[in-house]
């Protein structure tokens, strides 16, 4: 079954302590919202999560597979919008078909033979919260995915959040401003 | 199909795509046409030396590729993207390695056709130099993955790559451009040697770069 658990969680940056002895449980169905100050270590938490730092103490227990959004897109400039999606779909091991309805769920369908060179700033967001649709993950960790979005896709990150929510996935999110849709708070 | 075969399809259309085949190659056959015009159309003079100036041509041309060998793709997240996946640094470097040598290697072989017959080389010497490149590209292109990583977080990255690769591939360009009875299997063994440790120390330098 999928969860999330963070034990005693401790993020070391530089010899500076980001944070020390977090706790957190996510069961199916819930998501959080990690929020604090800039440079408090909500990057740095979710890339802990993700398996991509180290933490300094403490331990990380995940069961499923996970989807990260960061603020670079993974995605290939050269290639069009969609086949730069389906790379990860199919690394994912979704097929195509996955990969026009996450497109679709943000907004993107119109943009799919677009080159992702071509993108603006909100759209390259919207294309990297596909990307983690298209994964069929059920944990995503979202960071500062409302960032640079507009009103109508601020709405559409909330119902691709709700939806997956109530298909029994988990999310960790990071974020300044609300998402539209109610998370437990964690406060670094 | 396998994830690291995915990366290895991606990255070679993409070296295809971009120019980074191109570059190398147009570089290699560049520096073949020099020498005549320098050295003057001494047909057995240049017979002689052909080997050797073609062995150093593509030494040179490795270099250039190196640079947008790792870099891209950590600014990008793409490595962040394949690791959180659960593919190791190694087997990313690994599958980098296999798809940089089937952008470089042969289309330099393919190239050597042209340049050999521009510096007057006999078949026998050819022959000589397309074997060695088929036994010596694959340790050139291991030595440019794994300098591509060490070097991939720093800022002037351009001149150091050419600093740290070139002394390291000398044993290539010495076996390669020998014509000794053994001369191939040292070749094949400093090769060998590169192909087997490059993706543990890209893979080092990737997961180091992380942290």
């Amino acid at each position: 079954m999928t969860a999330l658990a963070l034990e005693r969680l401790a993020c070391l940056r530089g010899q500076r302590l980001l944070f020390e002895d977090l706790n957190l449980t996510l069961a199916p169905g819930e998501g959080a919202l990690v929020t604090g100050p800039n440079g408090v270590g909500k990057s740095s938490l979710l890339r802990i999560v993700a398996g991509l730092l180290a933490p300094a103490g403490g331990r990380v227990v995940r069961d499923g597979a996970v989807a990260l959004a960061a603020e670079a897109a993974a995605l290939d400039e050269e290639k069009s919008l969609v086949a730069a999606l389906a790379f990860w779909a199919r690394l994912d091991g979704q097929d195509d078909e996955t990969v026009a309805p996450a497109l679709a769920a943000m907004g993107l369908a119109r943009l799919a033979q677009v080159p992702v060179r071509l993108l603006s700033t909100g759209q390259r967001r919207r294309a990297t919260i596909a990307r983690v649709i298209a994964s069929g993950a059920p944990i995503w960790l979202l960071d500062e995915p409302a960032s640079g979005l507009d009103t109508a896709s601020l709405d559409q990150l909330a119902g691709a959040m709700g939806g997956h929510l109530a298909a029994g996935g988990i999310i960790l999110a990071a974020s300044h401003q609300p998402l539209g849709i109610d998370l437990r708070e964690l406060a670094l | 199909m396998s994830p690291l075969l995915r990366l290895v399809a991606r990255d070679v259309v993409r070296a295809f795509a971009q120019g980074g085949v191109w570059l190398p190659l147009v570089f290699y056959l560049l520096v073949a046409t020099l020498f005549p015009f320098a050295i003057g159309p001494d047909a057995a003079l240049l017979g002689k030396v052909g080997g050797g100036v073609l062995w150093t041509a593509a030494l040179l041309a490795a270099l250039l590729p190196v640079e947008r060998l790792v870099r891209p793709d950590i600014a990008s997240g793409a490595i962040d993207q394949l690791v959180l996946r659960g593919l190791s640094d190694e087997g990313v470097a690994a599958a980098k390695l296999v798809a940089h040598w089937l952008s470089f290697g042969p289309p330099l072989m393919a190239a050597t056709l042209a340049a050999g017959a521009l510096l007057n080389l006999d078949s026998a010497a050819f022959i000589r130099l397309e074997v060695g490149l088929l036994v010596g590209t694959p340790g050139l292109a291991a030595l440019g993955l794994a300098v591509a990583a060490l070097t991939a977080s720093l800022r002037a990255s351009g001149a150091l790559i050419g600093l740290v690769m070139l002394p390291l591939a000398v044993p290539l360009l010495i076996f390669g451009a020998s014509a000794g009875p053994n001369a191939l299997k040292l070749l094949g063994a400093t090769s060998l040697l590169f192909v087997a440790g490059a993706p543990f120390v890209a893979g080092a330098a990737l997961r180091a770069g992380r942290s």
